[in-house]
């Protein structure tokens, strides 16, 4: 007789458990090594396979095209094409660890970036050469957009308790029209020089783009604050069982708010960096970003059901669309091979969020 | 006898139409084990959750050492000294043992960074073995998800998280329902362990052997209210399927 699953009964200590199959024995005590163990931890997640994949993907395109993809002028322009992107998905990674979703990102980030830019271009004066007060007072307004966009999110999740899917479905409606409504449907051109300046052109050690540097910056803080931090604690034990958390005396409703806040401000930052890198408030440009973000993050092995979360991940999940387009478009074919591509592996990642999960409950 | 040390009077809880518990009253002594026993739907689980605090009664006291409590909330409650191992665990699977041993009273980096939110992952590593250890639960990997653990290991897990912060009460709803031979054992074992610290543990079983084995006193509810208590020496069986069935159980039993 095969049996698939033992019953309780013999799945006790004394039983069918005790005795390990030889691969499986060897495989523990390897786990059980210091090194061992970071290793067989980090294969366990997606992190560690889909690091392997961005590495692949890079060779592959480097042997293709040999000299043009692998410069430095091709990494530099992919890193700085991610910069956005990442922090957003910074955001996202806390959103989706608590077992939620914010679709709204890509237009509060647009939302944030139309006020940030009217509010420097204030009773019509042109703003290129105003000063740092100036800069820092749209700073300000972008993170203080995000921010309340995110808090929103927030209360209508966790005090309505509407299905974030709906929730930010509805926030993303209301801040694209609004961003809209607000600039006439209009680009703002004018922004100070200073902006300008640390956008794209501007390197640190003669190669590093400041946007780049920002970035990478948020998601360490991010992975920090995630994986070291009480509040990194609460947001991962919320999304694993968020009534547990609950009974152990944490405050899951202000929690939650908190979590949809941070992605917001994070929003309302990338907003302000995009008018850094392009000058404009590109109205039309953010579209894809939630997807791409929340793709990114699915990549990077955070489960859609929440509980398992790391920044490393969505970092190299937000590069390797990044690698893919420009591999493509190196290569001569349609850029449009991406978004097949991406589609291919966010399926298979989350297949394999899913295999994993299985076999745990078997366990 | 003493004073009970926890005690529920004239408790009163309804959801829309259907009334959970109709003035229940419940006791619990110092250093004691008290099975809470009844039929389906008698409002044994209600009554756990309202002095767990997850749950708030309509109408009725509960005093703790004599004094009135208000259980506003489960945070409250463990307080008060108050623990519950639910029956569905109530633990998060993707985080290891330690860290569900510690949810919610986490332990800080000392100076600056505790202030900054920084965990003391390492000093919270100890104390679970610390814990774990005393209750002779064998967690190989600590650092393994509990959801990788057996359904006993992650029984253990969330009695011990009970236990560990426990001072005056635990209540356990069912921990064996899911478990097998051994893992019961072990649980009993541990619930005895409890008490020997001095803790006194309510236990809510349906197994009326198990009952009979391991608790010191038994307190039978039927239709929201408590209709019995019997003094393990001298139960049967029988006499408690009568209580919880209201006498029909003649027949029934067999």
């Amino acid at each position: 007789m095969t049996v698939d699953r033992p019953s309780p009964a013999e799945s006790g200590p004394g039983a069918v458990r005790t005795r390990l199959k030889p691969g499986e024995q060897r495989w523990k005590s390897f786990g059980q090594t210091r090194v061992g163990s970071v290793i067989v931890r980090a294969f366990s997640t997606n992190g560690a396979w889909i690091f392997l994949l961005l590495i692949a993907l890079m060779a592959v395109f480097s042997f293709l095209a040999p000299g043009k993809f692998l410069t430095e002028f091709n990494v530099r322009s992919m890193a700085e094409n991610v910069a956005v992107l990442l922090v957003i998905a910074v955001g996202e990674t806390f959103v989706m660890a608590t077992g939620g979703i914010d679709l709204s990102v890509g237009y509060v980030l647009l939302f944030s970036g139309v006020t940030s830019a009217q509010v420097m271009n204030w009773g019509g004066k042109d703003p290129t050469n105003s000063g740092w007060d100036i800069v820092i007072l749209g700073l300000v307004v972008a993170l203080g957009s995000g921010f309340a966009w995110g808090v929103l999110n927030g209360l209508i999740v966790a005090k309505a308790k509407v299905p974030a899917l709906i929730a930010t479905l509805g926030t993303l409606g209301m801040s694209w029209g609004l961003a809209e409504i607000l600039s006439n449907g209009q680009d703002l051109r004018y922004l100070p020089k200073i902006i300008a300046d640390m956008g794209a052109d501007r390197v640190i050690f003669n190669k590093v783009p400041v946007v780049v540097i920002v970035a990478v910056c948020f998601a360490i803080a991010g992975a920090v604050i995630l994986g070291l931090t009480k509040f990194g604690r609460y947001t991962l034990a919320i999304g694993s069982n968020q009534e547990a958390a609950r009974r152990a005396g944490v405050n899951v409703d202000r929690h939650l708010v908190s979590v949809y806040a941070l992605s917001g401000t994070l929003a309302g930052f990338a907003g302000f960096m995009s008018l850094a890198i392009f000058t404009t408030t590109t109205i039309s440009g953010h579209a894809n970003d939630n997807l791409q973000a929340i793709a990114a993050v699915v990549i990077g092995g955070t489960s859609l059901l929440g509980g398992v979360a790391t920044i490393a991940g969505t970092t190299i999940g937000v590069c390797i669309p990044m690698v893919l387009f420009s591999g493509f478009t190196i290569l001569g074919y349609q850029s449009f091979w991406r978004d097949v591509a991406v589609g291919a592996v966010l399926v298979l990642a989350v297949y394999a969020d899913q295999l994993r999960r299985r076999r745990r409950q078997r366990g | 006898m003493a004073d009970p040390l926890l005690q529920a009077r004239g408790i009163f809880k309804s959801y829309g139409h259907v009334e959970a518990l109709r003035g229940c009253d419940f006791e619990v002594y110092p250093n004691e084990i008290v099975a809470l026993i009844g039929d389906n739907g008698a409002g044994k689980s209600t009554l756990i959750k309202i002095l767990a605090g997850t749950e708030q009664a309509d109408k009725g006291e509960v005093f703790l050492d004599g004094q009135v409590i208000h259980v506003g909330s489960p945070f409250e409650a463990m307080r008060l000294g108050i623990e519950t191992v639910y029956q569905d665990l109530a633990l998060a699977p993707d985080l290891d043992g330690s860290a569900n041993l510690y949810l919610g009273r986490e332990l800080m980096r000392p100076g600056l960074l505790g202030k900054l939110g920084f965990l003391d992952n390492r000093a919270m590593r100890a104390g679970a073995r610390k814990a774990f250890g005393e209750l002779g639960v064998d967690l190989q990997n600590a650092q393994s998800a509990v959801a990788n653990l057996s359904g006993g290991q992650r029984q253990s897990v969330a009695v011990a998280r009970s236990v560990a912060w426990a001072s005056k009460v635990v209540f356990l709803d069912e921990p064996t329902a899911a478990l097998g031979v051994v893992q019961t054992a072990r649980v009993l074992e541990t619930v005895k362990r409890i008490r020997d610290r001095g803790v006194a543990a309510v236990l809510i079983s349906h197994n009326m052997r198990q009952v009979l084995e391991i608790a010191d006193r038994i307190e039978v509810l039927r239709l929201g209210r408590r209709v019995a208590r019997f003094d393990r020496k001298g139960a049967t069986i029988e006499q408690l399927v009568s209580a919880m069935t209201g006498g029909v159980a003649e027949e029934g039993v067999a």
